[in-house]
């Protein structure tokens, strides 16, 4: 175990409730705005301070409520990657570098470990210049290789990303995470994007509303999640509660359909999700399994593929809840006007069967 | 033209605001980080000279270090160091007088510095001492200096509490703005125009040297080329 942490903090009405552990390996904690991960990585920092709980790395106690321990953010060993890079504005390249080298070693040695950093992080020539004249991603690097200049046990990253515009991203992510790879230790990466989370990280914690999920493997989350929230974060657009009928039959309320599964529904099963790209159009005349009508409200044209929402002719709610989103690629949407009735056909096997702990959803 | 009112006044402003940087900043630093509460009640308490009229501060001033007053009476008595109606009195009166512009501004600039700087110090393993003094205070510059200039302008143009407490004896306490006063009431105006434009021209070298300072720091950095 490299990295464990059971911790409480109350926030006001709100309360981050964390639990969870991780090896030497790239976790991503991943969660709507808001919903807490920023907090625990301070917490873990030693720059804020949680209720109860204990915090343990690679076997060091960096905090237990209990025994009454909680190290100085100076003596964890941790290193935290704020979404701004937080670089020291009044000092250059090389003086935030050194800064982070000179508590640890003196002044020869810090120099040499500086052009390894320099030579490493590729910022070489830029050492004399202050971080206002550095693009993002040369931020990136300085920041990373003052964190590496640090020697932590393990390091943390706080939506590294999210200030970027898309094409700076791109670069940046890639060279994030060939940096990533050559750390041994735990990283922990924070973000609300399942796109990154799912190039970057090994496996993934989903947040809903300050509570920690189990912590799965990128593919589970993507391929089975079993909760709302995960559902949700990872890019499933459709939902509906549901009502159990029978072993493999369920009622989807907001939409009004019978649905067949093929697997046994759970009796702690209050949702069901469908990907928006696994709903499929059913050009048969005949009614088959979990196929039923729906009148198209909206044709949306995106880059590659065309989002038609539609309505179970069925559902007595207008509400949005009941809108199912079908994307589709370009060419087999020519025809489809708002207003049309179609055959909509959700294939058995793309029924993710969902728990909800969060009562407000 | 007797030099020693410019002379005491540029002592006097000069060691007031040597006194109120130190005090200042640090009763900000501490003050940017107490509870909501307490913070109301302490913040009122260390602005209040500057809403107050000086005669009342030289007022209270003169009830405490006066000869009377419980502080002054003590250090005659103990050390016969008299408090009031000496050239040093006037420091009491104007550090008094120009903390709270010290004290606010310096406060501001905390207030506003990124707290995400200091996180990541921390985490560096960067003390306390080293984040305060290579950190913090650079990134606050721009609100410290403009503070240190507004009290040194302030401590050099006070008049109603340092009058009070120093009186006007040519020579040993006067300073410009006392100065001033006391060659209008003789009527002695050629005197009193000479010392208005000297402190026009202090006045005028300050804020010019102010704005020097600012247009320095707002300019963008540039890359040292002093690269060995």
């Amino acid at each position: 175990m490299s990295i464990y942490v059971r911790i409480k903090k109350a926030l006001g009405d709100f309360t981050l409730d964390a639990e969870f552990e991780a090896e030497n390996e790239i976790m991503a904690l991943l969660g709507a705005s808001g919903c807490g991960k920023s907090m625990t990585l301070k917490c873990i920092a030693g720059v804020a301070k949680p209720d109860e709980g204990v915090i343990v790395v690679n076997g060091v106690t960096l905090f237990d409520s209990k025994r009454r321990i909680n190290l100085s953010p100076q003596k964890r060993r941790v290193g935290l990657l704020f979404q701004n890079y937080a670089l020291f504005p009044n000092m250059t390249v090389e003086r935030n570098i050194m800064a982070a080298l000179s508590p640890r070693c003196g002044k020869t040695e810090a120099r040499e470990r500086f052009h390894a950093l320099a030579e490493k992080f590729y910022i070489n020539g830029l050492e004399n210049h202050y971080p206002a004249n550095l693009s993002g991603g040369q931020q990136q690097r300085v920041a990373l290789a003052r964190i590496m200049a640090s020697a932590p046990s393990i390091i943390m990253l706080d939506e590294p990303l999210s200030a970027l515009d898309s094409y700076l991203r791109w670069q940046l992510e890639e060279e994030l995470a060939r940096i990533l790879d050559d750390f041994s230790g735990t990283t922990l990466y924070v973000s609300h994007s399942r796109d990154e989370v799912y190039r970057i990280c090994d496996r993934v914690c989903v947040i809903d509303d300050g509570k920690f999920e189990r912590p799965r493997s990128i593919t589970e989350l993507f391929e089975s999640p079993d909760s709302l929230a995960s559902a949700l974060l990872s890019g499933c657009k459709n939902y509906s509660r549901v009502e159990r009928k029978d072993e493999r039959l369920v009622h989807a309320i907001d939409w009004n359909v019978y649905l067949a599964c093929d697997r046994p529904v759970g009796s702690d099963i209050s949702h069901i999700g469908v990907r928006a790209h696994y709903v499929g159009i059913s050009h048969e005349a005949c009614d088959g399994e979990n196929v039923f009508p729906c009148s198209v409200i909206r044709v949306t044209d995106d880059i590659f593929s065309t989002i038609i929402n539609v309505r179970p002719t069925d559902s007595n709610s207008a509400e949005d809840f009941s809108r199912i989103r079908v994307e589709l690629p370009k060419d087999e949407t020519t025809e489809i006007r708002e207003g049309d009735v179609l055959r909509v056909k959700i294939n058995p096997r793309d029924i993710m069967l969902l728990t909800c702990s969060n009562p407000r959803n | 033209m007797d030099w020693f009112p410019l002379y005491n006044s540029l002592r006097v402003a000069s060691i007031s605001t040597f006194i109120t940087f130190f005090v200042g900043i640090f009763a900000a630093y501490y003050i940017a980080r107490t509870p909501k509460a307490l913070k109301g009640v302490l913040d009122c308490a260390l602005t209040l000279p500057m809403v107050l009229p000086p005669t009342v501060v030289g007022f209270f001033l003169l009830k405490t270090i006066g000869p009377f007053g419980p502080v002054g009476s003590m250090a005659l008595e103990l050390w016969g160091f008299r408090m009031i109606m000496t050239w040093y009195s006037a420091i009491f009166a104007t550090t008094i007088v120009t903390f709270p512009l010290m004290y606010r501004t310096a406060r501001g600039a905390f207030e506003s510095f990124d707290e995400t700087l200091s996180y990541s110090a921390q985490t560096l393993g960067l003390s306390g001492t080293f984040i305060f003094w290579r950190i913090m205070m650079p990134n606050c510059k721009q609100g410290i200096l403009a503070g240190t200039v507004l009290a040194f302008a302030r401590a050099l143009g006070e008049y109603g509490a340092t009058t009070m407490v120093t009186g006007y004896i040519p020579g040993r306490t006067a300073t410009i703005s006392t100065t001033v006063y006391q060659l209008w009431r003789e009527g002695n105006d050629s005197l009193a125009y000479k010392w208005v434009g000297v402190n026009l021209a202090i006045s005028f070298i300050v804020l010019v040297s102010v704005n020097m300072l600012e247009n320095r720091y707002n300019r963008p950095r540039r890359a040292r080329t002093d690269t060995p």
